[in-house]
């Protein structure tokens, strides 16, 4: 292999792992967004994405097959499974505490993560569980590159959810609501935004977007247990950061360089895999001090 | 009150505040269909916070607020705006990130069919033609006087039976608070009630039909715009000129 080739057989690495956290990504900057809180149980989240595909793909594995189309279908039934429980996880934990000081609502997702990893834990006695697919292992060769169909389909099913979501964003009177209730509350309230609702629609939004990637993840590598949300839900909130929190194509670009930089990170002489957390954590600490705002992050300037 | 179907709100012994403090210790306002009412009174004589309570922002802690007849205390401020009251903040508010199309758009945001939309925004843009010149900028890079046309164009959207104008005229140009008052004046006379509140007294009681002082957290003084204009001691007394 050339050093062109493996450049390149990283590129292609590194756009799986950032699709992954992309999507994860997504939902953190979008809560973030209305509600100005680090959902820090958003990785849980995409770990419970992981394990209700699971559920969805054995239950109608036997019909419709464990290829791609079956699990196509899994995490559709995931997303939205997981997309209203985000809503209810809103209601019941977040809600409460909208009005109270920041921290306190910071604390409660800290316990809404351990609730979510804890109760896996309990049903899965913190085994490993095999994700079991008829995934083949072909795919095309260019040059001295490989890619396998199923970094094909995945990376084109995170790009399918993310136009979609831009879509959503741009396109409809809810979706520029979201955009709104992220800037100013009140004013959406005297333009008649039930902002509550508001709130909601993105928490189902932004879990199923996890979830999504959850259930490919865990097809994707084969197995899922309950600690998997931990790592990257960190790696998704430097990645949101890295793009500017808040911001949605900032938390797509995020995702994806970030994926980027640990894959090529991975390259650079003597620093090996096993520091690649490490690498990316010093990114987000490069950012958080040179450029807090982020790359598509706006600075706090009212205009009179 | 014989006349209460001509009265569109109605405000009786509102009051309201922030924590501790209270901002509002009783106020009596009536808007009747047609009319322009002013508020006027110095910084921090409750002007403001009046406006916030009639339209949901602030929870009321008494008294009571009736739209076209109709109990609203304590309705949630989205549902208010969408009975038709319509209330433009202080400072405008433009929503930065999105374009003035946009805002527009998101102004009525309770209306479901796009067709009506595009219909409201067309009429929008009659009386605001630099607003479609500039339907595809973000709403917060227009000029101060670009953004007010803005924020009346959102509210004109919701098609408000009454609109709470807040100093629309704070931060303008002396040509430009003429402009704007032209433009209250032109809204009023096709049919939009409105409560007016103004730093510059002069300027509001020459348009308005009637008009209160407020002086923390009460009311001072009330009269027709006509009266409180003539008496030039209560603009030098209340309104600190």
């Amino acid at each position: 292999m050339t050093t062109f080739d493996i450049l390149a057989q990283q590129l292609v690495n590194g756009l799986v792992l950032g699709s992954f956290y992309a999507l994860v990504a997504l939902g953190y900057t979008m809560i973030f967004g209305v509600i100005k809180l680090l959902n820090f149980a958003h990785g849980d989240v995409y770990m419970i994405g992981g394990f209700v595909g699971f559920a969805v793909l054995s239950l109608v594995g036997g019909l419709v097959g464990t290829g791609w189309g079956g699990i196509a279908l899994s995490m559709f039934v995931s997303m939205i499974a997981v997309g209203f429980l985000g809503v209810v996880i809103e209601r019941i934990a977040y809600h409460p505490m909208l009005a109270a000081p920041r921290l306190s609502i910071l604390i409660t997702a800290l316990a809404v993560s351990l609730v979510l990893q804890n109760s896996v834990l309990a049903l899965t006695g913190g085994e490993f569980t095999a994700f079991r697919t008829n995934l083949g292992f072909g795919g095309i060769a260019l040059g001295g590159v490989f890619i396998t169909y199923n970094q094909m389909v995945l990376v084109g099913m995170a790009a399918i959810l993310m136009l979609a979501l831009e879509t959503f964003v741009t396109r409809t009177q809810y979706g520029r609501a979201m955009r709104a209730v992220s800037i100013d509350k009140d004013m959406c309230r005297l333009m008649g935004i039930d902002v509550t609702k508001i709130i909601a629609v993105t928490f189902l939004i932004g879990s199923a977007l996890a979830a999504a990637a959850g259930t490919m993840a865990g097809a994707y590598y084969g197995s899922i247990w309950y600690f998997m949300g931990f790592l990257i839900g960190l790696k998704a909130f430097t990645a949101a950061v890295i793009g500017g929190i808040g911001s949605i194509p900032g938390a797509m670009a995020g995702g994806l360089i970030l994926g980027l930089l640990e894959a090529f990170g991975t390259q650079i002489p003597f620093i090996g895999s096993e520091w690649k957390d490490v690498f990316s954590f010093s990114i987000l600490i490069l950012v958080l001090v040179f450029k807090p705002t982020g790359l598509f992050g706006k600075s706090e300037v009212e205009r009179m | 009150m014989s006349a209460g179907s001509d009265i569109l709100l109605q405000v009786e012994g509102l009051e309201a505040g922030y924590a501790e403090i209270k901002a509002l210790l009783g106020i009596d306002i009536e808007l009747r269909r047609g009319q322009i009412v002013t508020l006027l009174g110095a910084n921090g004589a409750g002007k403001t916070t009046t406006l916030k309570t009639i339209s949901g922002l602030v929870r009321a802690t008494r008294g009571t607020i009736r739209l076209m007849g109709e109990d609203i205390t304590g309705t949630p401020a989205h549902q208010i705006a969408r009975m038709g009251l319509v209330h433009v903040p202080e400072g405008r508010h433009i929503l930065r990130g999105l374009t003035v199309q946009e805002n527009l758009e998101l102004g009525a945001f309770a209306e479901r069919s796009a067709e009506t939309r595009r219909r409201q925004m067309d009429e929008v843009f009659d009386l605001f033609p630099i607003l479609k010149e500039r339907r595809k900028q973000d709403g917060s890079l227009l000029s101060g006087g670009e953004q007010q046309m803005l924020a009346m164009g959102r509210a004109l959207m919701q098609k408000p039976k009454v609109l709470l104008l807040d100093e629309p005229s704070m931060g303008l140009a002396p040509k430009l608070v003429t402009e704007t008052m032209k433009i209250v004046k032109r809204l009023n006379e096709a049919g939009t009630s409105i409560l007016l509140v103004e730093q510059n007294a002069r300027v509001a009681l020459r348009l308005a039909d009637y008009g209160y002082v407020l002086e923390t957290g009460r009311i001072r003084m009330e009269n027709t715009a006509e009266k409180l204009r003539e008496d030039s001691s209560i603009i030098e007394a209340y309104l600190g000129e």
